[in-house]
């Protein structure tokens, strides 16, 4: 069992999320996060799929995804090198006399303080997925009161030879 | 200017659509009122499951796309089995449903359903249309969707006030799925490596599935499997691909698959799979699956290859054309030893029934002896499907009608139903007690159109699919399978205004089958079985292909049928 990323390219329609996830949990895929938002493309969003299984299963997954009608482009990132970063807002206890501590552990994770509050402030932590993990970890003495995270957004990396604009150029949505 | 129903109708026209079956009901009446002269003929059915298998059976005989149109809410889910089964096997389909008008949804109005929901994962695709502009790109596109590729069930859900709008129309729209193509994406690296073993191998085997009947493939099959003499077993779906009377053909593999067809899935050196997923009624234990086999794979689907069984070679494509890149590869083979072997099988595990009592296997095999090749039979789900598998030779793609995927009881009268008005010749409808009764009420709907729909009940007073499972692997507890039918068919048929008939013994047997059957219109047999009898052969569940239950020569008098 490996964990591989899968990006998907679709078509912005009603329901489009559900017919995914739909498919994903009527085939018992196992799935470690899905994220999903719009590109630079008007009418198109990216899914990004965090799954778990061998080399089969997940053939099976970038097979099954691309049948769906509304999905233009299926490709499992992890057959070649990407970039994921996934990011997590940490609502973590901070009074006054351990503040500075906290904040001395969000800069070891280069982390970035988006709302204070009396006795709590808001982390925004963002990275691969070891490292947001990490980070919680960290803070977690401290009293995490809530976390809202993302799932992993990825892309192919661009590199330096010469890589082909994925085909969706041409099509008009 | 147009509204938007007749949109829909003016859509289904230039479609080619040739008839439409549905129920009428509150968010569909102005599609109806729009129907007053349409071009196309309206078939109403009794139930709206029935329209669908009704859509289905058209669909299935015609190669077609099958039309359904249904009101919002209850008429809408009474579909889902229908989808269901049209996706499982493959069948294209376009079912329209009424919903309540958009500003009511979401608001738990009268008769609303999210269907658009419920069925997605049952359908090929699906539209929710929710303005007069979509309307045309929604049902060209769902004609394109369920007639292309690998064809299947296309739902489109159109809101009562959508209907009633109006617009210009313009058709057909421009179509735009930049992640759907018409054609297969091919996959033939494997082609020459293919060739290489078709050509070393000494007993090469063909098991092709419904997919050559829906590609068409017919002809490619045949010149592949006689260039080279290589026997064929079809899956039960692929029955009709492949004619049975053929001496390379080895009848259906599987569960309920003939003992040579079985044997040379086990014995074969070379299986080429064509248009086919591996079923598990198909496969048996999987892990035992053709173990001295290669495989080849051979399907359109690319998602299909390597989904339950991983072959040595997958070639993804149509079936006539990858069929007919490899035919050269195997001009001239002749396995005479496999020939001999095989027929070795034939001969120890003969099928036919005794005459003395009467039988499924005996009234099926003389029934298809009465009707000619242009003949559809249509089956109902069950024991008595298993028995046609085995004994209806069905020697043309299309003629043999069934719910294979999906198992749905209460398919066979209404497909029966859409059949006739596809072939406008008569259709034999096989029919378990049980199966009858899940959609009886289409009875009156064939009595309506006066259609020759020939109905042979095979009347065991049991569920008897399920009670052969119980005396066979559960101790003969007999759970709610032996609860005989408290109605009498012939009064039934009568009721209906259909002729019934009746037959309890082999005697008199020939010349009623053959007055039912020559009569003009709907008529129903009620055939008495014994309700001990049970299908053989039989792979247990989960059992490997050659371990099948064969019973002992002095029970065959008794139940071997």
């Amino acid at each position: 069992m490996t964990i591989h990323t899968i990006s998907v390219l679709a078509q912005d329609h009603p329901g489009v999320l559900s017919r995914l996830a739909g498919l994903v949990s009527r085939r018992g895929y196992n799935v470690t996060s899905l994220s999903v938002g719009r590109t630079h493309r008007p009418g198109l969003s990216r899914f990004t799929l965090v799954v778990k299984g061998d080399e089969t299963v997940v053939e099976q997954i970038v097979r099954q995804l691309d049948k769906l009608i509304e999905v233009v482009e299926v490709r499992n990132l992890s057959e070649n090198s990407f970039v994921e970063r996934w990011m997590a807002l940490i609502k973590v206890r901070a009074p006054l006399d351990v503040r500075p501590h906290v904040l001395q552990t969000a800069e070891i994770f280069r982390c970035r303080i988006v709302d204070i509050g009396e006795d709590a402030i808001v982390l925004e932590a963002t990275g691969d997925r070891g490292k947001v993990e990490a980070c919680l970890e960290a803070v977690r003495p401290f009293g995490v009161i809530e976390v809202a995270s993302s799932g992993a957004v990825a892309l192919g990396r661009t590199g330096f030879g010469a890589r082909k604009e994925s085909p969706v150029e041409v099509f008009q949505i | 200017m147009m509204n938007g129903a007749q949109m829909v109708v003016e859509a289904l026209h230039r479609e080619g659509v040739e008839v439409l079956f549905g129920i009428p009901g509150g968010t569909v009446i102005p599609l109806f009122d729009a129907m007053v002269n349409a071009p196309f003929r309206q078939v109403l059915t009794r139930h709206e499951q029935g329209a669908v298998h009704a859509a289905e059976g058209y669909a299935r005989v015609s190669g077609k796309v099958g039309v359904c149109l249904v009101t919002s809410g209850p008429g809408a889910t009474n579909t889902l089995t229908g989808l269901a089964d049209a996706r499982m096997d493959s069948v294209p389909l376009v079912v329209i449903t009424g919903q309540v008008k958009t500003s009511l949804i979401g608001t738990d109005a009268f008769q609303e359903a999210d269907i658009f929901g419920c069925s997605m994962p049952l359908v090929k695709h699906s539209f929710l249309v929710r303005n007069l502009e979509e309307l045309p790109a929604a049902l060209a596109g769902a004609f394109f969707i369920a007639r292309t590729g690998r064809p299947g069930p296309v739902l489109v859900d159109i809101p009562v006030d959508v209907q009633n709008a109006r617009g210009e129309f313009d058709y057909p729209p421009a179509l735009s799925f930049p992640g759907y193509s018409a054609e297969a994406a091919e996959e033939l690296s494997g082609l020459d490596e293919a060739r290489r073993l078709l050509k070393r191998s000494q007993r090469p085997l063909v098991l092709s599935g419904g997919g050559i009947i829906l590609s068409g493939a017919t002809q490619e099959l045949l010149d592949f499997a006689e260039a080279g003499s290589i026997p064929v077993a079809t899956t039960f779906m692929g029955k009709g691909g492949f004619p049975e009377r053929h001496p390379l053909a080895l009848g259906t593999a599987g569960m309920h698959g003939q003992a040579q067809a079985n044997r040379a899935l086990c014995e074969a050196d070379i299986v080429v799979a064509v248009g086919m997923r591996f079923s598990d009624r198909t496969t048996g234990r999987l892990d035992a699956f053709a173990p001295k086999a290669k495989l080849i794979h051979i399907d359109m689907d690319r998602a299909e290859v390597g989904k339950t069984l991983a072959p040595q070679i997958g070639l993804v494509g149509d079936a006539a054309k990858v069929l007919s890149l490899l035919t050269g590869a195997v001009r001239g083979k002749n396995c005479r030893a496999w020939q001999e072997t095989i027929d070795g099988w034939r001969r120890s595990y003969p099928l036919e029934p005794s005459g003395e009592i009467l039988s499924a296997p005996l009234l099926i095999r003389t029934v298809r002896r009465l009707v000619d090749e242009a003949t559809t039979v249509v089956t109902e789900v069950g024991q008595h499907q298993m028995w046609a598998g085995l004994h209806w030779e069905a020697n043309r793609p299309r003629s043999f009608i069934s719910s294979g995927g999906l198992g749905t009881m209460g398919f066979g009268l209404p497909a029966s139903l859409g059949a006739a008005f596809a072939t406008g010749k008569p259709v034999v409808c096989l029919a378990g007690d049980g199966s009858l009764l899940m959609n009886l009420q289409e009875l009156e709907s064939c009595s309506r159109y006066n259609l020759p729909v020939k109905i042979i009940v095979f009347n065991n007073g049991s569920l008897g699919m399920v009670r052969q499972w119980q005396e066979l692997f559960y101790d003969e507890r007999y759970v709610q399978t032996m609860e005989a039918p408290r109605c009498d068919f012939v009064a039934l048929a009568e009721a209906f205004s259909m002729r019934g008939y009746r037959i309890t013994g082999p005697e008199g047997m020939e010349s009623t089958l053959r007055e039912a059957l020559e009569s003009p219109g709907p008529a129903l047999v009620d055939c008495v079985i014994p309700w001990r009898d049970k299908v053989f052969p039989m792979v247990p569940a989960g059992a490997d292909l050659g371990d099948f239950i064969w019973p002992e020569a002095e029970e065959k008098g008794g139940s071997l049928h």
